[in-house]
């Protein structure tokens, strides 16, 4: 069977003035149709880099290179941009972390969901009516009608996110990345938005891929994780074997930093962990 | 005989706000009414989602800023700093820190500087004693001499976390109010720091008010916890009783949302998916 997105090798780097950095290095990545992947990593690992090279939108500093790179069975590399940006919005869909940045304040909440229906599936006036009521509906937003005309500024963070995941489903993707949807969000609401989420993504049979920082947001969601570090992949397991057995030091280090895996009175951290490794090795650290 | 360093007797806020333009103004309470006795050397954790008070409460054990009602109490003695003469005694016994260290930083202030102005403003301390003192506060909280001459910017965010718990303990505080400290965290970092307060805490015999929305941190490190909802107290007791035998249907609705990632309840969570599917 095909994968719904297949990466090998992709490397990511940005012209800086003291030369090229690389926050993307040699990534091999892919997702099944109705497959949840995290990929998990301390902040500047190179997360949301990866994913918005896949989508075509890093700035034009950024040298993107890859062996493979499919999606649904045709090839990123060599797609035309008038091509990637029918199936970007459409196919694959994103959402991202800080939902009142992502709606635009000027519009109300009506117009920028039919804005996407009219764009991707043209459809007529009446119509993209009556499914963007459908879609306020299906992520859970109470009296759908009436809030087509409110403004994002009118609406609590954990609302607005639930609009960005209607926008972003609007026309059925196959593929949705959601980029940490739930870190600005208080802990009750997350519950609620991942739990949308998980529904979203295994009624309509899609593939997701859950950016995150959070071990917890990991086990609440995921099939299989991918563990970055510094641009690099360090791990990569299904959920289970990964909080069972984790396989490299990293991940270890990381699941021993959680506070409610603290054994006595100290958490170990990163560097012990890293610096015992490596003395445990007999390599100097 | 435990000695009560704080103590809050139906503390209350309100914020007047002005109406818009044809909007009347209004009264917002944002605390109603928090009682509560914190022993020396213990750690009370106020846990709540945003929005709910915490920051408001905290400024006020602090003498940031003023209660409305009520009575505060610092080493049993009542203060209300809208109508009392704050001693500074008094400045130098209770501290805040701050989520965001980087916004109380001065971006043209260096390390060195930043640690020797409380000393500076505080006490006739000579400009070779706060020097020193600086130093050797920096080595305290895991930085070293060589950090003296730097600017804020020039640190990472979990550094300049220890820069600030430094700041804070220039002037010997008997009291820390660490508002979110390691929210904005990497998880390496936050045990770091989690465990340089824990260090500091035995060392100094410090007491800790540490509001946090992470209830694993906060079962990690506090010995008494205060729930918040719209600014009520609706749980407080202690670690254990809160953890094991929540009482308020908000407590357990956040229990309940709170991630877990033991083995078992991802096993179950797994099960579940395959049975429906
Ligand atoms: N436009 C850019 N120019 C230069 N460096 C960038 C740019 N965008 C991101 N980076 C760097 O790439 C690295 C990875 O960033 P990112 O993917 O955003 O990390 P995260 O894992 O937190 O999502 C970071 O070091 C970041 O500073
Ligand atoms: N300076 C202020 N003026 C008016 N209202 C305020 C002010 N500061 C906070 N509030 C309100 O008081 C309530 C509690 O806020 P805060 O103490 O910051 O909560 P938390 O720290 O728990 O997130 C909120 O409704 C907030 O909007
Ligand atoms: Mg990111
Ligand atoms: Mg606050």
């Amino acid at each position: 069977m095909t994968k719904l997105l297949e990466i090998k090798n992709l490397s990511v780097g940005f012209d800086t003035s003291s030369g090229q950095f690389m926050a993307v290095q040699g990534i091999d990545l892919s997702v099944d149709a109705r497959e949840v992947l995290a990929i998990v990593g301390e902040s500047g690992s190179g997360k949301s880099v990866a994913m918005l090279a896949v989508m075509g939108l890093l700035p034009k500093t950024a040298t993107v290179t890859a062996d493979i790179m499919t999606f649904n069975g045709h090839d990123m590399l060599t797609m035309t941009s008038k091509q990637r940006r029918e199936i970007v919005g459409r196919d694959v869909a994103m959402i991202f972390q800080e939902p009142m940045a992502s709606l635009n304040p000027c519009f109300t909440v009506g117009f920028q969901l039919e804005e996407v229906l009219r764009f991707h599936m043209k459809m007529d006036g009446k119509a993209r009516r009556k499914r963007a009521i459908e879609l306020l509906e299906l992520v859970g937003i109470p009296t759908p009608a009436e809030r087509l005309n409110s403004f994002p500024h009118q609406m609590s963070g954990g609302q607005c996110q639930r609009v960005m995941i209607a926008i972003a489903i609007a026309c059925n993707p196959k593929l949705l990345i959601a980029d940490e949807p739930t870190t600005a969000l208080d802990v009750t609401i997350q519950k609620q938005i991942l739990d949308l989420l998980v529904k979203l993504q295994a009624e309509h049979g899609m593939g997701l891929i859950m950016i995150t920082h959070d071990m917890g947001v990991v086990a609440e969601t995921a099939d299989r994780v991918i563990v970055q570090y510094k641009g690099r992949k360090m791990e990569e397991a299904d959920v289970l074997s990964l909080f069972e057995s984790p396989k490299s030091p990293y991940t270890r280090a990381l699941l021993s930093a959680l506070p409610e895996n603290a054994t006595g009175d100290r958490l170990s951290t990163v560097a012990d962990f890293m610096k015992n490794e490596a003395a445990n090795a007999g390599v100097a650290p | 005989m435990s000695e009560i360093v704080l103590e809050g007797r139906n503390i209350v806020r309100d914020y007047h706000v002005a109406g818009g333009l044809f909007g009347k103004a209004k009264t917002v309470r944002a605390v109603k009414g928090v009682s509560f006795t914190l022993e020396k050397g213990k750690t009370l954790a106020i846990v709540g989602e945003s929005g709910c008070g915490k920051s408001t409460l905290g400024r006020i054990l602090t003498l940031i800023d003023p209660q409305s009602e009520g009575e505060l109490l610092i080493d049993g003695k009542p203060i209300n700093i809208a109508k009392d003469r704050v001693t500074p005694e008094m400045r130098r016994k209770v501290q805040i820190i701050f989520q965001n260290p980087y916004g109380s930083l001065n971006p043209r202030q260096k390390i060195g500087e930043v640690l020797g102005e409380p000393l500076l403003l505080n006490t006739n301390k000579t400009a070779a004693e706060r020097r020193e003192l600086a130093m050797q506060m920096l080595v305290k909280v895991g930085l070293g001499p060589e950090h003296y001459n730097r600017y804020p910017h020039m640190f990472s965010g979990g550094q300049r976390q220890r820069i600030a718990i430094a700041r804070a303990l220039m002037l010997s505080p008997s009291l820390l109010v660490l508002d979110e400290p390691v929210s904005a965290l990497d998880l390496s970092v936050q045990a770091q720091v989690l465990n340089l307060l824990a260090d500091l805490q035995d060392e100094f015999n410090l007491t800790y008010v540490f509001i946090s929305h992470d209830l694993s941190v906060v079962r990690y490190i506090a010995d008494e916890v205060m729930v918040m909802y719209y600014g009520e107290v609706v749980e407080y007791g202690t670690r254990e009783e809160v953890f094991s035998n929540p009482q308020h249907s908000y407590t357990k609705t956040l229990f309940a949302a709170t991630p877990k990632s033991d083995v078992a309840s991802i096993k179950a969570r797994l099960e579940k998916k395959k049975a429906a599917a």
